[in-house]
C-alpha cells in the first residue's frame, strides 16, 4: 500500500483578500512505502507549500493528504503525532537551533516524542552519525559551528525523532559544491540504510537525477509529471520549456540523439555517457 | 498566520493629503488634536467631526480601512466613556444603588467618545497618507532644533526608519521558526503557563540571534556605502512646502478660530 497519498490537494494563500494566490492546485499523486522522490520546480512554483501540507504544518484549503490510508486531518487535536510520522527539514534549517548544545538542540525532537533514557541517546547519537557529526562536535554550541555543520546539526534534529517519511526542502541551497555533493550522499546513504521514505524538494536537476528513484515535476501551482527519474529526463524539450535545466550531460546526449545519434533517452551521468559513446565509436570502428 | 498583522498601514494615492508635505502633515496634526480637547460645546464638537469627515473624504482611503483602525482601540472607548458616565457632577437623574448618573456625566460620555474617534481617524489620516520614510524623515528635520542641545537626531530617526522597515520581516521569520520547530514537535498550545513560557524559548532564541544577525549585516551593508551618520549627508527626495501646505495651514486655522469662537459665544456644556 501506498504510504502517501495525496488527492485532489489544493491550497490557496490569502483566500477572500486582494492577495489571494492558490500555490498548490489539485495535485493527486501516490508515494510507495521506501522510494526516494524528487519534487522539482522553477522558484514560486508550490514546491514548499506541498511538502508542507505533508505533516499537517498547513491545513489543505481542499483535498486531502493520506498517511498509511488515513486522513491526517481525521482528528485535529492529534496532529502533532503526524509531524514525529513525517519528518520535515526546512530550507535553511540552521536558523532553528536554540539551545545550549548541539547534543540537546538534537533531542529535542525525540524528546517531543516522548523518547528518553538510553533509547533517546541512541536517537541521538545515530542522527548524528547520518549526517556525519564528529562526536566532539556534540558538546559544543550551535552557534559556534561552521554553516554547513549547523546545517547537518538541524537536519540530525529532523532525524534523530526516527519519522517515516523524511522531506527535505532545498537542503543543499547556499552549500559549497564539496558541502553539497557530501550531504547528498549523506542523504542516500540514510535512504539504503533506513530504507525509509525521502522526499527530496531542489531546483538542481543534477541533485536530484543522481539520487530520485522517481520525480515530481511543479509548474504554476500544478503537478506536471509524476514519473521514473530517467523518463522525466528524457523530456528534457518539455522540462526546457517550464524553465527547467535539464543536467549539462542529459542535455549534450539529447542534442546528439537529435543529430541522429542512437543514445539513450535520459542518460544522467557522465559515466554513463562516456560507456554509450565508446560504444558507438566502437561499433563504427572509429575507437581502437 | 502571524504575518497577516498590517502595521505598514501606508495606503498610496495621489490626493491632496498624500501630497502635502509630511512637516506640515505633522503639525497640522498636532494643532488639530490640540483643539479636538478644546471642544466644551456642541456646535465646535460638531465643528470639529465635520471637519474629521471632510479630511477623511479627501484622503481617497477606503472608509474600511479607518473602521479597521477604530475597532482596535473601540475597547478602550466603551470603558472611558462608560467611566465618565457615572463620574459626572450636579444633580443625578437616575440612580440605583451608589451609582449616579447626572446629566454632566451622559455629557461627558458623548464628549470623550466623540474626541476619541476623531483623534484616532485624524491620526490614521496621517499614517495612511505618509509613507514611514517620509515620517521619519520629516520628524528628523522637524527635530533638528535639538542637534543643538547634543539630542542625536539623524541617528534616532534612522534608528526608527530602520526598525520600521524590519518589523515585516521579524515577523515572517517568527512564523518560518514557528513552523519548524512545530514540525519538531514543539507543542505550543497545551499546559499551564510556565511550561507555555518555556516552550517560547525555541522560538526566542533563533529569532534574537538572527536580528542581531540582520543588525550586523545592515550595519556592514550600510557601512560597505560610506554611511557615516547624519553629517554631510544629503537627499535624493527634498520634501518641499508648496502652496498646497498653505491650503492646509489655512484650512485647519480657520477651525482653530471656530472653535474658539464657539467657545466664547456659547455655555460650556462639560
Ligand atoms: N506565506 C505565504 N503567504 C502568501 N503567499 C505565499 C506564502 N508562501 C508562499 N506564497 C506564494 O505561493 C507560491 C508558491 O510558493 P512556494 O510553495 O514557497 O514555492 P517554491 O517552494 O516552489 O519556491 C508563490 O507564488 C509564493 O509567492
Ligand atoms: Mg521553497
Amino acid at each position: 500500500m501506498s504510504i502517501l497519498e495525496l488527492k485532489n490537494l489544493t491550497y490557496t494563500y490569502g483566500k477572500k483578500t486582494a492577495f489571494e494566490k492558490t500555490a498548490v492546485d489539485n495535485v493527486n499523486l501516490s508515494i510507495e512505502k521506501g522510494e526516494f522522490i524528487g519534487i522539482i520546480g522553477h522558484t514560486g512554483s508550490g514546491k514548499s507549500t506541498l511538502v508542507q501540507m505533508l505533516n499537517g504544518l498547513i491545513k489543505p484549503t481542499s483535498g486531502q493528504v493520506l498517511l498509511d490510508g488515513a486522513d491526517i486531518w481525521e482528528k485535529p487535536k492529534e496532529i502533532r503525532k503526524i509531524r514525529f510520522k513525517v519528518g520535515m527539514v526546512f530550507q535553511y534549517p540552521e536558523y532553528q537551533l536554540f539551545d545550549e548544545t548541539v547534543y540537546k538542540d538534537i533531542s529535542f525532537g525525540p524528546k517531543n516524542k516522548g523518547l528518553t533514557g538510553a533509547e533517546l541517546d541512541k536517537a541521538v547519537r545515530d542522527a548524528a552519525k547520518f549526517v556525519g557529526m564528529k562526536d566532539e562536535l556534540l558538546n559544543k554550541s550551535p552557534f559556534d559551528l561552521s554553516g554547513g555543520e549547523k546545517r547537518r546539526a538541524a537536519i540530525a534534529g529532523v532525524i534523530a525523532m526516527q519519522p517515516e517519511v523524511l522531506v527535505l526542502d532545498e537542503p543543499t541551497a547556499g552549500l559549497d559544491p564539496m558541502g553539497r555533493e557530501l550531504l547528498l550522499s549523506q542523504i542516500a546513504q540514510y535512504h539504503r540504510e533506513r530504507k525509509n521514505t525521502v522526499l527530496l524538494v531542489s531546483h538542481s536537476m543534477e541533485d536530484i537525477a543522481r539520487v530520485a528513484d522517481r520525480i515530481i515535476v511543479m509548474s504554476n501551482s500544478h503537478c506536471v509529471m509524476f514519473d521514473k527519474t530517467k523518463e522525466v529526463f528524457s523530456r528534457g524539450r518539455e522540462l526546457e520549456k517550464i524553465g527547467l535545466r535539464v543536467p549539462q550531460i542529459t542535455k549534450i546526449m539529447l542534442e546528439l540523439r537529435e543529430k541522429g545519434i542512437d543514445v539513450d533517452e535520459g542518460i544522467l551521468t557522465v559515466d554513463d555517457a562516456v560507456s554509450q559513446i565508446t560504444s558507438i565509436l566502437k561499433r563504427k570502428g572509429r575507437l581502437w | 498566520m502571524v504575518r497577516d498583522i498590517t502595521l505598514g498601514q501606508y495606503y498610496p494615492g495621489k490626493s491632496f493629503l498624500h501630497r502635502l508635505d509630511p512637516r506640515s502633515k505633522i503639525i497640522l496634526l498636532i494643532a488639530y488634536l490640540v483643539i479636538i480637547f478644546c471642544t466644551f460645546n456642541y456646535l465646535s464638537l460638531l465643528l470639529v467631526t465635520i471637519f474629521t469627515a471632510l479630511v477623511i473624504a479627501i484622503s481617497g482611503v477606503p472608509f474600511k480601512t479607518y473602521l479597521k483602525s477604530l475597532k482596535i482601540v473601540i475597547t478602550i472607548v466603551i470603558i472611558t466613556s462608560i467611566l465618565n458616565l457615572f463620574y459626572g457632577t450636579g444633580e443625578p437623574i437616575w440612580q440605583w444603588w451608589i451609582i449616579s448618573v447626572t446629566a454632566n456625566g451622559i455629557n461627558r460620555a458623548i464628549f470623550v467618545t466623540i474626541r476619541i474617534i476623531c483623534l484616532i481617524l485624524a491620526s490614521s489620516c496621517l499614517t495612511f497618507t505618509t509613507s514611514p520614510t517620509d515620517l521619519t524623515d520629516a520628524l528628523e528635520r522637524l527635530l533638528k532644533p535639538l542637534n543643538k542641545i547634543h539630542f542625536p537626531v539623524h541617528e534616532v530617526s534612522m534608528m526608527m526608519t530602520l526598525a520600521l522597515r524590519f518589523v515585516p520581516t521579524l515577523l515572517e521569520e517568527t512564523d518560518k521558526i514557528m513552523q519548524a520547530q512545530k514540525a519538531r514537535g514543539a507543542d505550543m498550545e497545551a499546559g499551564n503557563l510556565f511550561t507555555r513560557i518555556k516552550a517560547m524559548i525555541p522560538i526566542l532564541v533563533p529569532l534574537f540571534v538572527s536580528a542581531f544577525r540582520r543588525a550586523y549585516e545592515v550595519a556592514t551593508a550600510m557601512e560597505c556605502r560610506c554611511y557615516n551618520g547624519g553629517s554631510g549627508r544629503t537627499r535624493m527626495k527634498v520634501i518641499h512646502m508648496t502652496k498646497r501646505d498653505a491650503v492646509g495651514f489655512i484650512g485647519v486655522a480657520l477651525i482653530i478660530i471656530g472653535v474658539f469662537i464657539c467657545n466664547i459665544m456659547m455655555k460650556k456644556v462639560i
